[in-house]
Formats: structure tokens, sequence, C-alpha cells
């Protein structure tokens, strides 16, 4: 039996960075899942991160979003942007000690030669009374044919800490 | 270390079509998820429905939370004649994603799912979140997946479906 859930390459921050690159990846899955656990050296209780692919920027992106910061709930999108922005699951440095959000991007067909959907849920929880964005759900798009060859993940508020950690995977459909 | 998470089928459709089928599903695994990425041949926003083997009586409800850009809504609908992925938002012709989480799909038990649909078309679009149960005992040995009926599912349509096993 395949295996069909595959680790393709991992990053463990062993100092900060401002963003952090998946390269070369190959064509040889179906989807591709990033796994993320994530803490910025900015201030802040929690803030966003960013996702871009193939190094484009551009116009080509947009979403979706819904988000809930434990007092009350909202949504919001964004159209024709240089990446898919709103992307919830960082921790600040202002945050908890030792607490890292958590958040997964799942990109389907990453290879077949259509518009690029994607899924991201992300959550920052740290035993904190108030959140600055909290927890959210995004749906984001890459209005881009091409195969993704790379992707991007990018801090909002300044870089992210050391131990953050980010992880790709490949997912095979036979 | 053991497979747990392995394909059992997938479609990529080569010509339209009205549903999407999986059907003789083994026991063998703990749960059920499946992948899609529809298209729509319509230009419109389509609904995505589900029935569990071949099941259209009233068994099926749903709690939901989405997002639309500009609120965020819950809500949710009992005694259904199927299950529902998707909400105001449905699938279209950019492609969009959906998942469908099935736990415990071959117990005794009523059947929980999880559905995520990530939906945009730069500019408009919808996320939500639902759980869904299915009151039926039986084992989920075949899933129908359908949209209206003035819309078929396009060319290059993806459906996957994994088995995921506990042990």
């Amino acid at each position: 039996m395949p295996s069909t859930y595959t680790l393709i390459s991992s990053n463990v921050l062993s100092s900060t960075a401002a963003s952090v690159t998946f390269s070369a990846i190959p064509s040889t899955y179906t989807d591709l899942v990033v796994r993320l656990s994530l803490r910025d050296t900015g201030a802040g209780l929690d803030g966003l991160y960013w996702l871009t692919f193939n190094g484009s920027g551009g116009t080509a992106y947009s979403n979706t979003f819904l988000y809930g910061y434990g007092t009350g709930t909202g949504s919001g999108r964004a159209a024709n942007q240089a990446g898919i922005y709103d992307l919830y699951g960082l921790d600040g440095s202002t945050a908890t000690a030792n607490t890292y959000a958590s958040s997964e991007i799942y990109i389907p067909s990453y290879t077949v030669a259509q518009n690029k959907p994607i899924s991201q849920f992300g959550v920052p929880e740290t035993n904190a009374a108030s959140f600055s964005n909290g927890m959210g759900i995004t749906a984001g798009l890459w209005r881009n044919t091409a195969a993704i060859t790379s992707l991007t993940i990018q801090s909002s508020i300044t870089s992210f800490a050391s131990t953050s950690s980010f992880y790709l995977y490949g997912i095979k459909n036979s | 270390m053991p497979t747990t998470y392995e394909p059992i089928a997938t479609t990529t459709l080569g010509s339209s079509a009205a549903s999407i089928t999986f059907s003789s599903i083994p026991a063998t695994y703990t749960d059920l998820k499946v992948i899609l990425t529809p298209i729509s041949t319509g230009v419109s926003d389509y609904n995505l429905f589900y029935q569990f083997n071949n099941d259209t009586s009233t068994n099926y409800s749903r709690t939901r939370l989405s997002g639309n850009g500009t609120t965020a809504v819950s809500g949710r609908g009992t005694s259904l004649t199927y299950g529902l992925i998707t909400y105001s938002k449905g699938f279209n012709p950019i492609p969009s994603l959906f998942s469908l989480d099935i736990f415990s799909y071959a117990g005794s038990t009523y059947k929980t799912q999880l559905s995520s649909s990530s939906v945009d078309m730069n500019g408009s679009g919808e996320v939500s979140r639902m759980v869904l149960l299915w009151r039926s005992t039986s084992a989920i040995t075949s899933i129908l997946f359908y949209t209206d009926a003035s819309n078929n599912f396009a060319t290059g349509t993806t459906a996957t479906l994994y088995g995921i096993k506990n042990a």
C-alpha cells in the first residue's frame, strides 16, 4: 500500500526569520498540506501571516475569512492582493511565554493547470483574556494556472521566532 | 510504521456529470475523509449535497458557522433529506475546496461528520464549517455527491475518498 501522507520538508527555526520558503516542491503528489507552529518576535498578543506561491506577487491573490476572538465574531475579505493575507495563527511576543499558535493550510491539485484554491485554519490559544485577532478560517485563491513549485510564508508582524516550526506534507490520491 | 491514511478511490471527471458516487466502501478503516475540488458547468453558485447509502429519508441535520466576507452567522437545519457541504455560497466555475470528515463510519451509532467549505472568487466567497449528523446505525458503504438540478460537475472536478485507521 502506498504511503499517501508524506513529509516533504520541514524547518524548525534555530534563529528568527521574516519568512520561510519551501522551494523545489516535487510534482509527484496530488495535494499539499502545511502545518505550522508559529510565534513572532514582534509586540502583540497575536497576528497574521501571509502566503505566496512561486515567488509571485502581483494582484492575483484573494481571500475570504471568518474569525472569532472569544467575545465576538466577524468576517472579511480582500481581493486583488499580492498574497493570501489574513491567515490566522501567529502568537506575538507579548503572548504567554512558550506558546506557539497552530495552523494548517490545505492546497489541493497544486500541479493542475487551473486556479488554485486553498483552505486554512489557525488558532492562537494562550490562556489570555483577550486576543488581538483570535482564531480564523480562511478561503484563499491564487488566480494562476501554473504548478506550484515553491511557497513562502511571511510574518505580518516582524519575524518568526526561534523554534517556530514549518512542515510541508504531500498527499497522493493513488 | 503502518499506513494509516490511504486513498480508497479517486475521480477526476473527463466529462461533465450530474453526480459522483463512491460505492463499495470497505469497513476496514476507522474514519473517512473526502477532498472535493468541484467546478460547475453553470455560471452561478451551486449547492453541493450528499447522501449516504442512498438514504433519502429525513435523517440528516446540521449546525453551521460561516462567514461571507461581511458577516459571521450560525444556524442549523433539522430532519433534512440530504447532507449539505456548502451554505449560501456554493461552488462555481472557479475551483473551490471542500472536505468532509466522517467519523466512525462503520460503527453502529449515528454518524457525525465535519464539513469544511472554502470558496473565494476574488471579491466574493464564503468560508464555513458544519457539524452534521446522519441518524442511522448502518455502516456507510456508499456516498453520493450531487448538485442542483440546473448544474453539473464540470470536466476537471476532482473527488478523492481516503480511509484513516486508528491502528
